[in-house]
């Protein structure tokens, strides 16, 4: 067997290597809007991961994850505003709650095996539903949400005002912690697992796999990782409300990149951010200001969706596979790599 | 000394009774047949056992123990694995890799659960497709993955619905093998099949279900020499 040394030196990872460079060093010459850019295109690499992980690898797609987003934002925004809690600690909470809640939904739903459609309408009703009970929440702000109050620039409080790069690293280090966590994961018991159930539960069962347990945990796990972008968001923003952390629009943003970038891969989420993010930011930002109507980066996004699942329905990824393997061939590798 | 128990078992689906009033037992070690004609309640009996349907009455007892109720995965997770007539296969696998999720019921460590697949599937004959994922293969060898994943759950009985149905004179004999293998290697099997030289040639004991009850149950000798086995397979005028 390789060394992982080794492992890493293979030309396989020779553009993920280059990439990862250039994204380490990509605030230097970035102007802010375009760096703002780059910290959506990490946040939704993010989220696209951590919802991949229920719906790429465990195949149980959820539409609701705004609301596990939301939880998280709200959780660390009021801790804060009333305890001055630190968002890094209430960024823990939010994790617990979402995890809560998503254990809810999952038990919820999968008790009466919902899959499928049915579970797309499920989610998306639980999702809501949280929405409604925070619009009516006043002790959260109601419909006008919650504006943190301005501090100078502190990595204790997460504000940053004279510049947006702290911000930018704190993305990109949650993008590499959630992609360790993915990987791990993956080649875990749990991975295997997932992936049984997705391919087929009838089998799962009959090899004495939890079909039930591991489908709440795949929700639970799924919840907690989603609550951390949710409180990200929150300190970048430093503006939430129930219309901007938790609609349906929302849930649909993060699987959007997924499905572009291709379900149940590892880059699949990152590729797909890649795409729509920068389309949604540069349309808003653009044509949308300019004709002084909203709504056309959906429009545009939408199409790309649709256009992705007539020509390759398992995402972008596949073609960059094809084209990168191609590549790869010719590039030396140090590594010596057995084929087993 | 038996390993299964089945005891009056009923199941019904409306107003059509699957099985009525179902007695048999397994015994430790030996092979037993199940045979009957289409829709005579073969593969309904096996989910009643591995708990994909839970019977109106009766009950299951393995090892000494009541699984009438218990779910699928903790009935394999006891030592009771199954095959499934509708093949079932994990797609995006590859053949290793299903393997190894069969094999993960009995340990955590991945690795170990690999090494436990790899020589699973050297005992079955799919080493050389390891690679392979699961949607490349043939049915017939996607009959043997179902097979070899059943057996990675190291079962102590082992349910096999038609595993060599489709395939050549050749491949029947190499199941035929395999099958003699695993019982020898200790695993108990209760085998459905309708390809009677198999079930003639490896079954210990026979059992014949028609219209959801049991007509016969002896030697394979005497079941097949039994006049309401053939009545039932080939109508009344071919009784001799």
């Amino acid at each position: 067997m390789p060394s992982r040394i080794s492992r890493l030196s293979s030309s396989r990872f020779y553009f993920p290597c280059i990439l990862f460079i250039i994204a380490l060093l990509l605030p230097v010459w970035l102007p802010p809007f375009l760096l703002h850019v780059a910290i959506m295109i990490a946040l939704f690499a993010y989220l696209g991961i951590a919802w991949n992980i229920l719906c790429g690898y465990t195949g149980k797609l959820g539409w609701g994850h705004a609301a596990f987003f939301g939880i998280g934002a709200y959780a660390s925004t009021a801790l804060y505003m009333t305890y001055r809690v630190s968002p890094w600690i209430g960024m823990l909470l939010g994790a617990v709650f979402a995890a809560a809640y998503g254990a809810v939904c999952g038990i919820f739903c999968f008790r009466f095996g919902l899959g499928g459609h049915y579970l797309v309408i499920a989610t998306i009703a639980l999702a809501e539903v949280m929405r409604v009970i925070f619009i009516n929440w006043d002790g959260m702000g109601g419909a006008w949400g919650l504006l943190m109050p301005v501090v100078p620039d502190s990595w204790y409080e997460l504000q940053f005002h004279t510049t947006r790069i702290p911000y930018y690293y704190i993305a990109l280090a949650m993008l590499l912690v959630i992609l360790y966590i993915e990987i791990k994961i993956v080649n875990s018991k749990l991975g295997y697992y997932f992936v049984g159930i997705r391919d087929d539960e009838g089998m799962a069962e009959s090899l004495g796999i939890d079909t039930f347990k591991y489908k709440v945990i795949a929700m639970v796990i799924s919840a907690a990782l989603t609550a951390f972008g949710g409180t990200f968001y929150a300190q970048y923003v430093l503006y939430i409300s129930p219309e901007t952390v938790m609609p349906v629009g929302l849930s649909t943003d993060i699987l959007m990149g997924v499905v572009v970038g291709g379900m149940g891969r590892i880059a699949g989420p990152i590729i797909g951010a890649a795409i729509i993010q920068p389309i949604h930011e540069l349309t808003r930002a653009y044509i949308i200001a300019y004709i002084g109507r909203g709504g056309l980066d959906y429009v545009v996004a939408g199409t790309i969706m649709v256009l992705v699942a007539l020509l390759r329905p398992r995402g972008v990824i596949e073609w960059i596979e094809k084209v990168y393997n191609k590549v790869i061939g010719f590039l030396p590798s140090f590594a010596t790599e057995e084929t087993t | 000394m038996s390993i299964l128990d089945v005891k009056n078992v009923t199941k019904r689906f409306g107003g059509l009774i699957a099985l009525n009033n179902v007695n048999l037992h397994v015994g430790k070690g030996e092979i037993l047949g199940l045979i009957g004609p289409n829709g005579a309640g073969k593969t309904t009996l096996f989910n009643c056992i591995t708990g994909f349907y839970r019977p109106e009455s009766g009950d299951v007892i393995f090892d000494g123990q009541n699984i009438t109720k218990l779910t699928p995965h903790d009935i394999a997770m006891k030592g009771v694995a199954r095959t499934f007539q509708v093949v079932k296969a994990f797609h995006s696998m590859t053949v290793l890799d299903s393997v190894t999720t069969g094999a993960l019921c009995r340990t955590r460590n991945v690795d170990e659960a690999k090494r436990q697949a790899l020589k699973t599937l050297e005992f079955s004959g799919l080493l050389k497709k390891k690679d392979i994922p699961a949607r490349s293969l043939t049915i017939v060898d996607r009959k043997r993955l179902g097979l070899a994943s059943a057996l990675a759950t190291e079962p102590k009985l082992l349910l096999l619905d038609e595993v060599v149905a489709g395939l050549n004179p050749v491949e029947v004999e190499e199941v035929t093998k395999l099958l003699r293998r695993i019982r020898d290697s200790g695993v108990t099997l209760f085998v459905v099949e309708h390809v009677m030289r198999l079930i003639m040639s490896i079954a210990d004991r026979i059992i014949v279900l028609h219209h959801g009850e049991k007509i016969a149950e002896g030697k394979p000798v005497e079941v097949a020499e039994n006049k309401k086995v053939i009545e039932a397979y080939l109508g009344e005028r071919y009784v001799a």
